[in-house]
């Protein structure tokens, strides 16, 4: 129901209140019942842990950045072009790639909740969940910069996209000057998950 | 009504503190709690639409206090006894009272790989043409509100609500979160990212050609 209660009227508060004891709980009732495989657990874990990250992000950048042509398709429409490299699914339905300029610096939000390019980047970090990410991010997005030791010129604007729908949107950050005899897979190294939220800026770990 | 999960703009937060990109979780708690909760959405009981809103729908005492993925798991528990998966009884005793009739739709081990893969996409065939294109100017609702239910889920930030503000990309036609966390229909809309000028929602916006944008569904929005 949408009204607020006191905590004693949501189901919930009738679980141990110690979060790791509340998980366990759930997690017997839930697997007496048979709603719940252990082992499907275990995948899901699996999966977000070992096989789901930002190298499949970085893998889109460093390509971007080696072929024009996909450069092009990707920032025109994502989804086919991340669909034939098979980065899509759950929280990845709709992407938009958003390219970062010397004038326009790029930089990703969620400020209701935490919405996030899962198969791009996997699952967020801690910061990007934090209040302090979702309250300043979109009010004050170059002292948040500045924590993360970025500091943009006077002529770059800064773009903030507050994810409130079910698009996701992956910073294309530049191509770090130096780079032009480096491969794809060199390159990759030097584009870094805060640099594709636009955190950060790509060869600078 | 503006929720405590409902932050943007919001002062007193103190610093954002990066973390190497290999931290993926903070207690052996949290994967299983997030693995709990998308396990449990595959049982086809809500949309993520309806467990946005049941997170939100926590105490703001408890929102503000729970860590992350307590919120999920709070939220979680919530929506298994709203929607009749589990008793209030079994909860408290931490004890099943039975096998549950909705055994039989359990994610098992071998499906997660398709399930995750699969997604679940928010665009809808249409016939509703967009009523602004790409550079048209928008007024933002005034009150960052569900309007056809009161206390109810929507996605316009307070800290956007009422400003003008351009169109900046037309993504489609998607699902209406207002309308679908509360069991009334996906009733898809034209969905648009809308650019605003910091300078018109901050009052100390940190630089003039700042802009924050936000997508957000064609009734949000009016010709100024």
């Amino acid at each position: 129901m949408p009204h607020d209660h006191s905590d004693h009227d949501h189901p919930h508060s009738l679980l141990p209140p110690d979060p790791a004891l509340r998980v366990k709980a759930l997690e017997t009732i839930l697997t007496q019942k048979g709603l719940v495989d252990p082992a499907a657990l275990d995948e899901i874990i699996d999966t977000y842990e070992n096989r789901i990250g930002p190298r499949n992000g970085a893998k889109v950048v460093a390509r971007a950045w080696c072929d024009p042509a996909f450069k092009a398709a990707l920032l025109e429409d994502a989804d086919p072009v991340l669909a034939d490299l098979g980065f899509y699914g759950r929280q990845g339905e709709h992407m938009v790639v958003v390219e970062n300029t010397d004038t326009l610096h790029n930089m990703v939000v969620c400020t209701l909740c935490s919405c996030y390019p899962w198969p791009l980047l996997g699952i967020p970090p801690g910061w990007y969940k934090s209040d302090a990410y979702r309250a300043r991010a979109v009010r004050e997005p170059r002292k948040v910069l500045a924590e993360f030791g970025v500091t943009l010129p006077d002529g770059c604007a800064v773009r903030v996209w507050d994810s409130t729908a079910e698009v996701r949107y992956l910073v294309l950050p530049q191509r770090p000057a130096g780079t032009e005899g480096l491969d794809e897979t060199a390159l990759m190294d030097l584009v870094s998950r805060d640099s594709m939220i636009g955190c950060g800026l790509a060869g600078a770990q | 009504m503006t929720r405590v999960h409902d932050m943007g703009g919001r002062f007193g937060d103190g610093p954002v503190v990066p973390e190497p990109e290999d931290v993926k979780f903070h207690a052996d708690w949290h994967p299983r709690a997030l693995a709990l909760t998308l396990a449990c959405g595959s049982l086809g009981l809500w949309n993520i639409d309806v467990s946005r809103h049941a997170r939100e729908s926590l105490a703001p005492k408890d929102y503000a206090r729970f860590a992350y993925y307590e919120k999920w798991i709070a939220a979680l528990a919530d929506l298994l006894v709203e929607k009749g998966a589990l008793s209030a009884d079994e909860l408290a005793a931490g004890q099943a009272q039975g096998e549950s009739a909705l055994a039989a739709r359990r994610l098992e081990a071998s499906a997660v790989a398709d399930v995750l893969a699969k997604g679940g996409p928010a665009d809808r065939p249409s016939n509703i043409a967009p009523r602004f294109g790409v550079g048209d100017v928008v007024r933002l609702r005034a009150m960052p509100e569900n309007v056809a239910v009161a206390g109810g889920h929507t996605r316009l930030p307070s800290y956007a609500a009422g400003a003008m503000g351009h169109i900046l990309r037309v993504h489609g036609t998607h699902v209406l979160p207002d309308s679908n966390a509360h069991g009334l229909g996906e009733a898809p809309e034209p969905l648009y990212a809308v650019a605003l000028k910091a300078g018109d929602i901050w009052a100390h916006p940190e630089h003039p050609q700042d802009e924050v944008i936000l997508d957000l569904w064609d009734s949000y929005l009016a010709s100024p």
